[in-house]
């Protein structure tokens, strides 16, 4: 392009890439269409697959499946409502236990308490942990948790057995060994989104509230938490998302009864841990039935997503 | 740090804060020397300079904020009615309290715009009545009459120099008696930076006001006393370190200073 061509007018608005660079340009723009759509091809290809496995199970049960609480192979009946509960109170003790370690932590690591070098080593250990296989979380929960869960079930039964929550003595294996091992393992995602929002505010938004006379921890509770919290809830929400769908420790832990029990201290089970036991040997319409509870887990992280961005969306809309 | 020492009675009745022999490092960079200065009370004080004469450093330091640079050490005395405010036993949360601060940037905070006022009162554990103090600090920043219909929306939905004034009740509303201002007005339009001026001639009958500006006409406007800082050169490796050249009435600084580097400086040869 020399400076001759500036003075023809016409030629620079027609500009001067080359037609190959252009359809380049434009196969490019296609290829990540592709790429999009695929996803989405992919997520609807994997609803309709399981929706076409339960239909002989939908059809069959229609909505007594949810109110069932047998799963009986033998006598082909089967109901989720007691694995329903066993994943949704196994997530709620996670993220009881998880919400309150993770932003705290968050808080820390965001924070100068302590020196850069040390903060950066322990972010890296948060990352380690969401690094660690569930099936070692497993082993860790069957060798070492559940025996310390029994000691303190057995106490807590004991002293509190009037609580339905409560009501039954440990038989080692159970929910709460099962939420206390999710909480561990959604930790690090709770702790490395939260501080990631929090990292993120603008320094005026902390000097301003320092300025004004608060304290640090006025300023963390009063400003810093309250602008972080669409993220904090973000990701929460997909720490509860990823808690409901966890299969491998929740199935070594939970001790897999499909008996309905609202004690904690009870053996339970989790949709994701059923299905992963029973699918192997399942046959006929217990397969079906397996997949109309797979149908039930998919709907119900889509429920909790469409909360949480409900939720983020609610909490946003305040501030701007 | 040394013992408070009592001031001479006369010096303490005008002067708000003092600043003695003061020098402030970062680590071992030394980024300002030997400012020597008293800040009068009820008046507006404006320190002006070259980018990099620390300014700004000097004026977070009148309220601690620069305590949030783990690096920084102050060496001298700054004193606020006779006590040193770096001596031990002074809590830095008190000093802010008394002394507040208005940013470069509107930073109101995800809130109301009601809760952002009320913040610092809150914050200071206010007794009184709250609807009241956040209507008075409102009118006092020439603010109440656009949001009084919406106290209940968030304070980023107002423009940027609402926002501003937004920032000014919320410092006044705190009950400070000095407010430092941040070249308040750089990120505003001549209209919203005329109001926040007129604004801070208002304030001054009750507050004592320093304001670090860049703009000279806004100086000789606002201003009552003018501190032009400089920088120069240290060793080789670029390091700059800040002084206060001359501080006088402002009508001096810009007609007839001391100094000749005050002269080329306000005078636009340099900066």
């Amino acid at each position: 392009m020399t400076q001759s061509d500036y003075s023809n007018t016409d030629k620079i608005m027609m500009g001067e890439r080359s037609p190959l660079e252009k359809t380049f340009d434009q196969g490019f723009r296609w290829l990540t269409l592709g790429f999009a759509i695929s996803i989405g091809l992919i997520l609807i290809s994997i609803a309709v697959i399981i929706a076409v496995g339960a239909f002989p199970a939908i059809k069959q049960f229609n909505f007594s499946f949810f109110t069932n609480s047998n799963w009986n192979p033998v006598t082909d009946e089967y109901g989720v409502i007691a694995v329903i509960y066993g994943t949704i109170v196994s997530s709620l003790i996670s993220l009881i236990i998880a919400i309150p370690l993770g932003v705290g932590a968050a808080v820390f690591l965001s924070e100068d308490f302590i020196p850069e070098q040390i903060r950066t080593v322990l972010v890296f250990l948060v990352e380690l942990l969401a690094a660690i296989p569930s099936v070692v979380y497993g082993l860790w929960g069957i060798f070492v948790l559940i025996p310390i869960t029994t000691v303190f079930g057995t106490w807590l039964n004991q002293n509190f057995g009037w609580f339905p929550l409560f009501s039954s003595p440990p038989a080692g294996p159970g929910m709460l060994p099962a939420g206390i091992v999710l909480s561990i393992m959604i930790l690090p995602i709770i702790i490395a989104i939260s501080r990631d929002s929090l990292a993120s505010l603008p320094p005026d938004l902390r000097q301003a509230s320092l300025g004004l006379g608060a304290t640090r921890w006025e300023t963390i509770f009063r400003v810093l938490i309250p602008a972080a919290i669409s993220g904090i809830m973000g990701g929460v929400m997909l720490a509860l998302g990823r808690a409901m769908g966890e299969t491998m420790a929740a199935t070594m832990i939970i001790g897999n009864s499909n008996r309905l029990s609202i004690s904690i201290l009870d053996p339970a089970n989790t949709i994701a841990s059923l299905i992963a036991n029973q699918f192997a040997e399942a046959s006929g319409l217990q397969i079906s039935a397996l997949m109309y509870a797979g149908l039930v887990l998919m709907l119900l992280t889509l429920i909790v997503n469409i909360l949480a961005e409900y939720i983020v969306n609610q909490v946003k809309a305040k501030y701007e | 740090m040394q013992e408070s020492l009592r001031n001479d009675e006369e010096l303490l009745r005008q002067s708000v804060i003092e600043l003695m022999d003061v020098d402030i490092f970062y680590g071992t960079y030394k980024a300002v020397k030997e400012v020597n200065l008293n800040i009068p009370k009820n008046k507006i004080t404006a320190f002006i300079g070259p980018s990099g004469c620390g300014k700004s450093t000097i004026l977070r330091c009148l309220n601690r904020l620069n305590d949030l640079i783990s690096s920084f050490k102050l060496k001298g005395r700054v004193t606020y009615h006779g006590q040193d405010l770096y001596a031990k036993d002074i809590d830095p949360v008190e000093v802010r309290k008394r002394i507040g601060m208005v940013f470069q940037r509107p930073n109101p905070f995800p809130k109301t715009i009601y809760d952002n006022v009320a913040y610092g009162a809150r914050v200071n554990g206010y007794k009184g009545d709250l609807d009241e103090l956040v209507e008075t600090s409102l009118r006092r920043a020439a603010l109440w009459d656009e949001v009084k219909d919406k106290l209940g929306e968030s304070g980023f939905s107002l423009s940027g120099g609402q926002q501003q004034r937004l920032c000014i009740a919320r410092t006044v509303a705190a009950q400070p008696e000095v407010v430092l201002m941040d070249e308040p007005c750089s990120a505003l339009d001549p209209i919203s930076t005329l109001k926040i001026e007129e604004l801070m001639q208002e304030l001054k009958e009750n507050y004592t006001i320093v304001i670090v500006t860049h703009n000279m006409q806004q100086a000789t406007r606002v201003a009552d006393m003018t501190a032009f800082f400089n920088a120069e050169a240290v060793g080789n490796k670029g390091n700059k370190v800040g002084y206060l050249v001359e501080f006088d009435q402002t009508e001096k600084i810009f007609s007839n200073p001391e100094e000749q580097s005050t002269k080329d400086y306000v005078s636009g040869r340099f900066g």
